[in-house]
């Protein structure tokens, strides 16, 4: 048997610990080990973004990172956006600008436009199509995402 | 993924000491976007991966007083382009840091990963050339330097000998009215491997209109990052001007021997060496005269 790894992690806030293998990837503990579901395996290789998490703030392809890797760490994934049973206005907004049609690259897409939007408060549009590269859709087309992803900024300014 | 065990040393000994006892089948890990990607697709093999991002020297971003820049060979891409700093003084790299992968594999992806991978179209050693960076290597035989132009030697090889790893980068001393540029060729803005990668440093003498020394670094048109040595030896003493981008860019053509692939046509590579010769020669000239 591998040896399994005692892992302590802060994860949406909450102290969690997980024994994992060292070839585990931090998005098969994540959905297979802690039934969190909401980060997507898409290509699993880096490309498509359907697994951001944010890790310590930044924004990570968990499928590139090892499980092991997060010892001590502070994880937020997709669950932990919406506050005290409220989506996000990133949430809100997706959904009120039809931002996504099959739906499995949009938790990644919340995980990175947050991101971005607490890094820039009013990005322009180009920062957020270069900002968002790293998210693949094969359904909208873009349009849609940016566009709520702006009013999403309007929306945070105006609170 | 085949099963390996996970090892984060805190010191540079005990890497190496790892790499030895191993013998080959430990690898290390930065950031892991070339890497765990290698081992899932059972491009590369390991018993044991050794974590280095534990090692304080090896994740350190200084700036020294005279200007010189180490850059552990473990720092992440955004923490080079968010450091005022070295955006100031070596915008070539930060050029190149900006546009690997998007933002995930920003967060996580090191320059010094980027070198150890080797790719002949990584976007950060044309920059790396032309900065006149420095490796610093560790091994069982103690330290070593070597010249960031001879450090690839093949598409995915390099001068690393068993049990060596690479601890850091380091730049030279800034010197007045001097900046770099990196710039790459893709049929989109972002995400996509350069069809041509190409950086360019200049020094300008005081007045600012001549270029006293010069440096351009290509990528992706050999089997290893190339320094263009003729092109950059030629400038100097040249006036900033477009004919003189425009020639130097000419003489970097000579030593461009790219292949064709889905990416583009040799001769197409060929012709974009010189585009953006001159348009990268511009943009550091811009830089360094302001």
């Amino acid at each position: 048997m591998p040896r399994k790894h005692h892992i302590e992690t802060t994860i949406n806030g909450e102290s969690t610990d997980f024994l994992c293998e060292a070839r585990q990837s931090l998005l098969e503990v994540l959905r297979d080990t802690l039934h969190l579901t909401g980060a997507k395996e898409g290509c699993n290789n880096g490309n498509c973004g359907a697994c951001t998490v944010l890790l310590d703030g930044q924004p990570v392809d968990s499928c590139l990172v090892l499980a092991v890797e997060v010892q001590g760490a502070s994880i937020e994934t997709v669950e932990g956006i919406a506050e005290c049973g409220h989506l996000h206005a990133v949430q809100q907004c997706f959904l009120e600008d039809a931002a996504l049609q099959c739906g499995v690259c949009t938790p990644g897409f919340i995980v990175a436009a947050k991101a971005l939007l607490d890094r820039k408060p009013q990005p322009t549009e180009e920062d957020i199509r270069f900002d968002l590269a790293g998210n693949l859709c094969r359904c909208t087309g873009y349009d849609k995402i940016v566009r709520a992803v702006q009013n999403a900024a309007e929306r945070l300014a105006a609170k | 993924m085949k099963d390996f065990d996970y090892a984060a040393p805190t010191t540079i000994d005990d890497a190496v000491g790892l790499l030895a006892k191993h013998n080959g089948r430990a690898k290390l890990l930065a950031g892991g976007t070339d890497l765990i990607v290698q081992l899932r697709e059972f491009f590369r093999e390991a018993d044991v991966v050794v974590d280095v991002k534990k090692i304080a020297e090896v994740m350190d971003l200084r700036v020294e007083a005279d200007g010189r820049l180490w850059i552990g060979a473990g720092v992440p891409c955004y923490r080079i382009y968010r450091d005022e700093r070295v955006a100031n003084s070596r915008g070539g790299l930060v050029d190149a840091a900006r546009i690997i992968g998007g933002w995930q594999i920003q967060s996580r992806a090191s320059i010094g990963g980027n070198l150890c991978n080797s790719s002949p179209a990584a976007d950060s050693i044309p920059a790396l050339i032309a900065e006149r960076a420095v490796c610093h290597v560790a091994g069982p035989g103690g330290r070593r330097t070597v010249a960031v132009d001879e450090f690839c030697t093949a598409p995915g090889k390099n001068v690393l000998a068993a049990g060596e790893m690479l601890v850091g980068i380091e730049h030279p001393a800034t010197a007045a009215k001097s900046a770099s540029a990196y710039e790459r060729f893709i049929p989109r803005n972002e995400m996509d491997i350069a069809v041509v990668g190409l950086g360019s440093w200049v020094r300008l003498d005081p007045t600012g209109k001549t270029i006293a020394e010069a440096r351009i670094g290509l990528g992706a048109v050999a089997p290893t990052p190339l320094f263009a040595a003729e092109a950059s030896q030629w400038l100097s003493g040249k006036p900033a001007t477009e004919e003189t981008f425009a020639q130097a860019g000419e003489l970097a053509k000579k030593i461009a021997k790219p292949i064709s692939d889905m990416r583009g046509p040799a001769d197409y590579r060929v012709h974009l060496v010189g585009v953006l010769v001159r348009r990268t020669l511009a943009t550091a000239v811009s830089r360094a005269a302001s």
